[in-house]
């Protein structure tokens, strides 16, 4: 990335956030305050404090979020607008994803999923594609794709959440309660995080790493629903029936999602070492900026999953009765969490810096998939909700 | 600070093992898994409770030691890093730096100072400014809030160490060790506890269970240790009022909740409280959860029908779930004992159900164990409501050897008016061998002319009796055996044929003197459901067999009475624990987000203006800080005009 003055003047010499904010960033605001508002008033008669507490947090966090990362604004108004339409389309009548064109094809919870997922397969091939054929214009493609499979992906969640309470009211929860639901989460977040650094650092090389991860989500997510079928929405076990899981789950993902591009960004840095003349070392970011971003994903991880930590042990006090039970998945969250301190230790204490990293980045990746996946296949316990 | 990776990394794997061995399972659990000597092995590593094993708390230990003294150590600098401005650098250790620039301008050095002071100001830097003989120093610094980070983040771990330290177990692994308590292994009622296994109602922290049935009262609760448990005395009583629980339509539980009362002297009234799962009360301190449910000792009827003598009165039998009955029978005496009762049993509906239902609910069920003498026991599920196979009603008994096994059914055809006595009274009529001999005789002379005096009739009587009593007894399996004993392979489907057709010759004709005592008009033939009875009673009699019980328990009527599964805690290092979860989170993003970075401008006087020499040091991540440097850089150059 060349350093232009141009580049360091925007970087550097901001005026407060306010003074910057465009007629967009205003619009937006009030938009989003607007749709909360209105969820508000139509459904404050089913949430408790904590609830409306969350939803007016959330409401401030995706203004402030959208103008900090422009791109949030555009990409929240069409999932909104897309969303919105498939509840308008359902009405009260779950049936009609059988009967209505769109949502039969289009925009039902699964249907958009399963866009979601052939749209970031494509993705990956495209990102592949550029990378080897240094194409700028394939490059753009696989990010319009990328972009257009996270809009997907989260507007499946979001009329997922609708069908949930369509099925019946008891049944009706935020779909982030089961393995198949997270790990469409796990998806978009991890592609939400790299198209921010692809931009910050405008090298779209590192897509087709990022996005090998995810197509691997989607793939375990196919499999998951054709094999298992998991895709049916199952009501919520007591335990679960609670608003720490709004915050908790979410915020686990935000670490995974990052402890995993990590890994592949620790991945492409050891194939660029390993043959410093290659194509790779051409089109990748340079060594340096690969570490910094490798330790930038990282610790942004560390910080998300340290508080996602916290609030679970916060719920396990509330639903368990011990903000601490030594039960497999609390566990194996502090395994994943001592991993990366180690890992920043090394970093920031001792100085490490690239390939040994690295290679504990990835063995990370390896961790954090078995605290994330492993636990449900493997072991059993108090957290044992979504079952392979 | 290899040392803290290192701990990190060792706490990391130790956990490991505890969540892939089950913890705190009952110990022959564990023997039967690894066998007598890997058991002493693995339990003299305290593997079966790792997170209280001495080792693993020594780790824990550990790193909270070294963690208090990697702070204590760097605190100090720390601080001084955060406050001290450094205004006495010299030019030349300020060329030395990676980060530097030098230029001139035209203007006074005074006036550059201002000028770039105010610049800086504007970028959120805090600044000092010296006016040194050689010349004005100006140091500044931003984000050094960012090293407060590591401090918040180190001692963090140490308070929430210490908060788990005070509500963990150990004390009682302490006393325990000096011999003061000694877990409770039996099942026995808590009148009887010995004092060992007794902790005081003032105990500062614990977490326990216990489970009340409706309408019960406690004032203790079960904590478990090793591979038994201790009871817990509590300052106050709780009694549950009221028990409710709702089910999806899978019969998935979707909530339960309990109304309790707390009775304390304390309280002028007792206090009535809802609790539900995620909604705990927290009563002086104690935390009282709704953890679980069970059936806490449902009053069950039941009817007893010998299967050895059927011909007896049915045993009517009151007890309840979890109470145990002793019953006589001409096999040895049995222990009868129920151990659950289920109000309802949903199970998924076949695709082509009638009804069109998704799940169908089979109604009450009973579960209870009949031990022999000798102590072996067959695991039995009896449903109270009768259940529609192919169009005909049946009542569902079914048996187990072991959890490990489904469960084999028995099914007994229901008479006429809903009951079983019409199968018991043919029962008894063909397990009655003299009976049989007598119908035999008969039918021989009757059906095939053969008479006592013919050489064969006492052969045959005896070989069709043999017959008829083997399947009687042992079901048609036996008689399967036999042929394939007896008969070579060619003959063996006829002579089967044969055989059951004479059997069902034999009973039927009893059957039909049952039908006329019980006054059934069959002049004009047995009608199609009498006939089907035929059929299922013959089914039931060679089911009887591997069934095993000598009677056959059928429940009359119930009451349902629940139990309520409480978790209570008393926690006193919660808060601290969170207080340093706080500091954590500070710490971390402090740690992250603010980047701490010290800047100097040495301005000397020259002719016609001044010298500028800048420069800077970040704190870790340099590539961002390589580019923050050549933006100051530019910037001040321009703002102070450099020629
Ligand atoms: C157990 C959880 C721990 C976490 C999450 C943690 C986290 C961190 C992080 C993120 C840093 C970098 C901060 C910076 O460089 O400014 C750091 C630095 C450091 N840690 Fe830890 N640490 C932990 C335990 C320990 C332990 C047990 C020790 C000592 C035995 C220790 C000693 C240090 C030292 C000496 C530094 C360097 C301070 C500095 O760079 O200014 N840490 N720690």
């Amino acid at each position: 990335m060349s350093v232009t003055e141009q580049y360091l003047e925007n970087e550097f010499n901001k005026a407060p956030l306010l003074k910057r904010l465009g007629l967009f960033d205003w619009i937006w605001a009030v938009l989003v305050l607007a749709g909360s508002l209105v969820a508000y008033n139509q459904y404050s008669s089913l949430m408790d404090s904590y609830e409306v507490g969350i939803l007016f947090g959330t409401t401030a966090g995706l203004v402030l979020f959208g103008w900090l990362w422009k791109p949030m604004r555009s990409f929240s108004l069409v999932v909104a607008a897309i969303s919105l339409s498939a509840v308008a389309l359902y009405g009260t009548d779950l049936s009609r994803n059988e009967t209505s064109f769109f949502l039969k094809f289009l925009i039902s919870s699964q249907s958009a999923i399963m866009w979601m997922s052939a749209l970031y397969v494509m993705a990956t091939l495209a990102y592949w594609f550029a990378l080897a054929s240094g194409s700028a214009f394939s490059g753009r493609v696989a990010s319009a794709l990328t972009w257009s499979a996270s809009t997907m992906g989260s507007v499946g969640l979001m009329v997922r959440w609708r069908e949930s309470y369509l099925i019946s009211h008891d049944v009706g929860h935020i779909p982030v309660s089961n393995l198949y639901e997270v790990f469409i989460l796990f998806a978009i977040i991890t592609a939400l995080l790299y198209l921010h650094y692809e931009r910050r650092y405008n090298n779209r090389a590192m897509g087709a790493f990022a996005l090998t991860v995810i197509s691997g989500a989607v793939g375990f997510l196919l499999w998951y629903t054709f094999e298992r079928g998991a895709h049916e929405i199952q009501p919520l076990v007591p335990a679960l029936q609670s608003y720490w899981m709004k915050i908790h789950v979410p915020a686990n993902f935000v670490g995974y999602g990052a402890f995993a591009l990590a890994a592949m960004l620790g991945l492409a840095y050891l194939l660029v070492e390993r043959n410093p003349k290659g194509l790779l070392a051409r089109r990748l970011p340079s060594l340096e900026q690969l570490d910094d971003i490798m330790y930038k994903a990282i610790a942004l991880g560390f910080a998300f999953f340290t508080v996602a930590t916290v609030l679970g042990a916060m719920w396990a006090a509330e639903a368990w009765g011990g903000y601490w039970s030594w039960d497999p998945k609390e566990t194996w969250a502090l395994i994943v969490w001592l991993n990366y301190a180690a890992w920043l230790h090394l970093r920031m204490t001792k100085g490490w810096r690239g390939g040994p990293l690295a290679w504990w980045a990835i063995v990370g990746l390896f961790v954090t998939l078995f605290a994330f996946v492993g636990v449900n296949m493997f072991l059993s316990g108090l957290h044992s909700y979504g079952q392979l | 600070m290899n040392l803290a990776i290192t701990l990190l990394v060792a706490i990391a794997i130790a956990s490991v093992i505890g969540t892939v061995l089950q913890q705190n399972e009952p110990y022959n659990n564990y023997v039967m898994k690894f066998g007598p000597y890997w058991f002493e092995v693995f339990k003299s590593l305290g593997l079966f409770d790792i997170y209280g094993a001495p080792w693993f708390l020594f780790l824990l230990g550990f790193l909270l030691v070294s963690t208090s003294v990697c702070v204590y150590r760097n605190t100090p600098s720390i601080i001084k890093d955060m406050r001290h401005f450094r205004l006495d650098v010299q030019a030349k250790s300020l060329r030395a730096f990676r980060h530097k620039d030098e230029w001139a301008v035209a203007a006074a050095p005074a006036d550059t100072a201002a000028d770039l002071a105010k610049r800086l100001k504007e970028q959120g830097y805090r600044l000092r400014i010296k006016q040194r003989d050689d010349g004005v120093v100006l140091a500044a610094m931003k984000g050094s809030v960012s090293r407060l980070g590591y401090l918040l983040s180190h001692v963090a771990i140490v308070v929430i160490c210490v908060g788990g330290l005070i509500d963990g177990n150990l004390p009682l692994k302490l006393a325990e060790m000096r011999g003061e308590i000694q877990a409770e292994t039996r099942d026995i009622p808590v009148s009887q506890i010995p004092p060992q296994s007794m902790l005081p109602a003032d105990s500062s922290s614990f977490r326990g269970s216990v489970n009340i049935p409706e309408g019960g009262r406690a004032n203790f609760l079960f904590i478990g240790l090793r591979d038994g448990y201790l009871v817990q005395k509590l300052p106050f009583s709780i009694e549950l009022e009221d028990f409710r629980i709702e089910h999806y339509s899978s019969g998935m539980p979707k909530s339960f909740e309990s109304t309790i009362l707390i009775h304390d002297e304390d309280l002028e009234e007792p206090l009535r409280r809802d609790i539900a799962v995620n909604h705990p009360l927290i009563y002086k301190g104690y935390a009282i959860y709704q953890a679980s449910f069970s059936d806490g000792g449902s009053k069950l009827k039941l009817k007893s029908w010998s299967l050895d003598m059927p011909q007896q009165e049915p045993l009517d039998i009151d007890t309840s779930v979890n109470s145990q009955v002793r019953l006589t029978t001409p096999r040895g005496d049995y222990n009868l004992e129920v151990s659950d009762f289920k109000l309802f049993n949903i199970f998924p509906a076949s695709e082509n159900d009638p009804s069109g239902k998704k799940f169908h609910n089979y109604g009450p069920s009973v579960i209870y164990r009949l031990r022999a003498a000798n102590g072996e026991a067959r695991e039995y599920v009896n449903y109270m409501t009768p259940v529609m196979l192919d169009g005909r009603s049946f009542f569902l008994s079914g048996m187990r050897m072991s959890q490990a096994e489904d469960y084999r059914f028995l099914h007994v055809p229901l008479d006429a008016d809903g009951g079983v006595d019409r199968f018991m009274a043919f029962l008894a009529m063909v397990r009655d061998e003299a009976r049989v001999r007598e119908k035999v005789r008969r039918q021989l002379t009757s059906e095939m002319g053969i008479t006592q005096e013919d050489p064969l009739y006492e052969q045959l009587t005896g070989s069709i009796v043999g017959l008829v009593t083997t399947f009687v007894n042992d079901g048609v399996d036996a008689i399967v055996a036999q042929t394939e004993k007896t008969i070579q392979e060619e003959k063996r489907s006829d002579a089967l044929a044969y055989y059951i057709k004479t059997i069902q010759g034999v009973l039927g004709s009893f059957y039909v003197d049952l039908l006329r005592q019980e006054g059934v008009d069959i002049s004009a033939g047995v009608n199609d459901s009498d006939a089907a009875y035929f059929d299922d009673a013959l089914n039931a009699l060679s089911q009887l067999a591997p069934y095993g019980a000598p009677m056959y328990i059928k429940l009359q009527e119930f009451e349902h009475i629940e139990a309520s599964g409480l978790q209570i805690t008393k926690a006193p290092g919660q808060n601290i624990v969170y207080l340093g979860c706080v500091m954590l989170i500070l710490g971390v993003f402090f740690m992250f987000y603010l980047h701490h970075r010290r800047l100097w401008l040495f301005i000397s006087d020259q002719e016609n203006g001044s010298m500028v020499l800048f420069a800077a040091a970040g704190h870790r991540d340099r590539s961002d800080f390589d580019k923050e440097f050549s933006f100051l850089q530019h910037d001040l150059r321009r703002r102070s005009g450099a020629i």
